[in-house]
């Protein structure tokens, strides 16, 4: 489903991304984890289409299609969702207005019929309840007084809805108690099938004990360094991230 | 003739009608009213207050004193639509600056809870006026005030007694219908509320026709020790309008007073919104809503002035300037020497959508206590980036994303509305005002 390959991309003049090869297929659960300032964000941001960010050499094809030539309202439509690590505070717009306008937007681009209030409450209903979202919030402006939990399962609420068939999830453990994390970590594996990918981009290895992944990758100064299994996670975990250094200089595994 | 001079004739005429049917305070404070206008004459471009607002296009137009007129039935449902109003909620209606009775209605009140024409109460109970009328918007420095002073024909009297709460909230609404030749209005209202009352007030100006009018309002209120009062001015008078209004608040110990001001149209407005603290424990939210297209000009000016210690201000203001409009805001607070422990916040936010839109803003502080948290900011610019953003990657296209974040903006303050019907219905002109669908069947909330 998504392929990236040498990828480079910065900011201004620093260099972030410096050679990215990743392949993700439909059905496949893949972790990237790796210290602050490894590019981590940078890629979330590259792939949602953040204009900040310049890509001055390499690709992403998502389904065979050139994802760099896309705007951001585009990647939606075909299926991308980021969920933000840092989720923006909209005052005066409500999270059901917004969910409803963003549904409404993508069914339009596929041809359907536009929802209503009345039919839109019908279908997020059950999700709220899986993650735990009470009526309430959802009447209140866009994550407006929203704790970081809340703004989390929020974003995994939205993702629920739009039923994307490529997640991003940057750093969605970040800011969550224990508690927090089950409900979150519980919303996303109700969305894993065989249709859907996701790329679940962590600090700590904690979540990955909840969101299970297939592969997990690990990204160092802006290159993947080391791929592998679940258990890369918990080595990792063990090691540290000074361990990767010495593998830094070593050609990084598919 | 000079431009005063329409005004001072007119006064002269009126005093021949009038005769004795005043008391004889009032009298003399309307003589003492036109006088200082007289000396003061209109202000200019050189007048620090008036440094912004061209007032030339207003003072060139010999007003008329606005006559009694009655309308038709479409146009009072016209009225109706534009000011929110439901069918039975309690509303004093005036046409022209003049009390419609039969526009108007009004609902079981609570005891010790009067709600009138002023002009009724100055023929009926004087001495429930004036202990209070002008005594809060003095016109020592204030042509417009003084003017409405020596002019006014009529406008509402509310008067709530301690601890009396009135629920549903009453609506004054002021028509202003366009003639052939133009004419002035000058309603004046004052509103008292005792200890431990509470009051929800709305006043809409709206105006019906071509042509220009004026409109140059006077609002006194008074709140008692721990009164509660939620007060909103919605102003939908015609782009051909000019509206000058005044409001004025004194509030007592432990009071709490809210109020919005909403400005949708007239050509050439001045809102000017002045609250004196005048005892501990008082709580004053003043926040502000302007959109302006095409050649609007729209000036909004707030005074809070702090005198005693441990009072909280606290004020928003909002606008969005599209086309050529102007837009001033000047927010002062003055925190006197007595008032320790004064807790005040000032932010005024604009949003410009075209190149030619532009708004001045100044935020004037004469803080003269030591212990004392005082902040303002304003912001002059565009829509957030990362709000962009987080709407385009659910889907949104930018187009789409513009237009929700620009009424978000607005509905900021909108959705800050306590009146129901009030709020769905400026949330409804916002959505409409930026093409998005109308969330009316979602609504639960009523």
């Amino acid at each position: 489903m998504l392929t990236i390959r040498n990828l480079h991309a910065r900011v201004d003049d620093n260099v972030i991304l410096k050679g990215i090869n990743l392949t993700v297929q439909a059905g496949e659960v893949h972790a990237l984890m790796g210290p602050n300032g490894s590019g981590k964000s940078t890629l979330a941001g590259v792939l949602a289409g953040r204009d900040a960010y310049d890509v001055t050499e390499g690709e992403i094809l998502y389904q065979g299609k050139d994802l760099l030539d896309m705007d951001p309202e585009e990647r939606a439509r075909e299926g991308i969702f980021l969920a933000f690590q840092y989720p923006v505070e909209i005052p005066g717009v409500s999270n059901t207005y917004f969910l409803r306008a963003a549904v409404n937007a993508i069914r339009k681009s596929r041809g359907q019929g536009e929802l209503d209030a009345a039919g839109f409450l019908k279908l997020v209903r059950q999700k709220l309840k899986v993650l735990h979202i009470d009526d309430e919030l959802l009447k209140r402006p866009v994550n407006a007084g929203f704790s970081g939990g809340e703004k989390k399962r929020n974003e995994i609420f939205q993702m629920a809805v739009l039923d994307p068939k490529l997640a991003i999830l940057d750093e969605t453990d970040s800011g969550l108690d224990i508690d927090a994390l089950r409900i979150v970590a519980d919303g996303v594996n109700a969305l894993r099938s065989a249709d859907r990918a996701m790329l679940v981009i962590t600090h700590y290895q904690r979540l990955l004990n909840y969101i299970v992944p297939d592969r997990v990758h690990v990204l160092f100064d802006g290159r993947i360094v080391k791929s592998g299994g679940k258990e890369l996670a918990l080595e990792l975990e063990e090691k540290g991230y000074g361990w990767l250094e010495e593998t830094a200089s070593q050609p990084q595994a598919v | 003739m000079t431009e005063k001079d329409v005004y001072l004739s007119t006064f002269a005429n009126l005093e021949k009608v009038r005769g004795h049917a005043e008391p004889s305070w009032l009298h003399s404070l309307r003589t003492a009213a036109i006088d200082r206008f007289a000396e003061l004459g209109f202000p200019s471009l050189r007048d620090e207050d008036w440094r912004f607002t061209n007032l030339a296009p207003l003072v060139r137009i010999p007003f008329q004193p606005a006559e009694p007129a009655v309308l038709e039935a479409r146009d009072v449902a016209q009225a109706d639509r534009l000011a929110y109003a439901q069918a039975n909620t309690h509303r004093l209606v005036f046409v022209n600056g003049f009390f419609a009775p039969r526009l108007s209605t009004l609902g079981r009140l609570p005891d010790a809870v009067y709600a009138g024409s002023l002009a009724q109460t100055l023929r009926e109970q004087p001495e429930q006026v004036e202990p209070h009328l002008a005594h809060y918007a003095g016109f020592d420095d204030h042509p417009f005030r003084a003017l409405n002073t020596a002019f006014f024909r009529d406008g509402a009297f509310v008067s709530v007694g301690a601890g009396r709460v009135v629920e549903e909230p009453i609506h004054l609404i002021f028509i202003s219908t366009a003639g052939h030749e133009p004419a002035v209005a000058h309603p004046r209202n004052l509103l008292v509320t005792g200890s431990g009352s509470a009051l929800t007030v709305v006043e809409t100006y709206l105006g019906l026709g071509e042509g220009p009018y004026f409109t140059n309002a006077v609002t006194e209120m008074v709140l008692a020790d721990g009164a509660l009062v939620d007060h909103y001015k919605v102003q939908r008078e015609t782009v051909q309008a000019f509206h000058m209004a005044s409001l004025q608040v004194q509030q007592q110990r432990k009071s709490t007073l809210s109020s919005h001001a909403i400005t949708l149209g007239g050509g050439l407005v001045r809102n000017e919104i002045g609250a004196v603290l005048g005892a501990e424990g008082c709580e004053c939210t003043l926040n502000g809503l302007y959109l302006g297209t095409g050649r609007q000009h729209l000036d909004n000016r707030t005074t809070i002035e702090h005198a005693m210690p441990r009072c909280a201000s606290h004020e928003l203001y909002k606008g969005i300037l599209d086309g050529k409009a102007h837009g001033v805001f000047n927010g002062k607070i003055c925190v006197r020497q007595d008032a320790q422990k004064t807790d005040a916040k000032q932010t005024n936010q604009t949003l410009l959508l075209s190149e030619d839109a532009t708004i001045n803003t100044k935020p004037q502080l004469e803080i003269c206590a030591d212990d004392v948290k005082c902040t303002h900011g304003a912001t002059v610019g565009q829509l957030d980036p990362e709000s962009l953003f987080y709407l385009r990657t659910r889907g949104i296209d930018l187009a789409a994303a513009r237009s929700l974040l620009t009424f978000a903006f607005a509905n900021d303050i909108v959705e800050r509305i306590k009146v129901a019907p009030l709020r769905a219905g400026l949330e409804d002109y916002l959505l409409a005002s930026q093409q998005l669908a109308a969330d009316r069947d979602g609504k639960e909330e009523a």
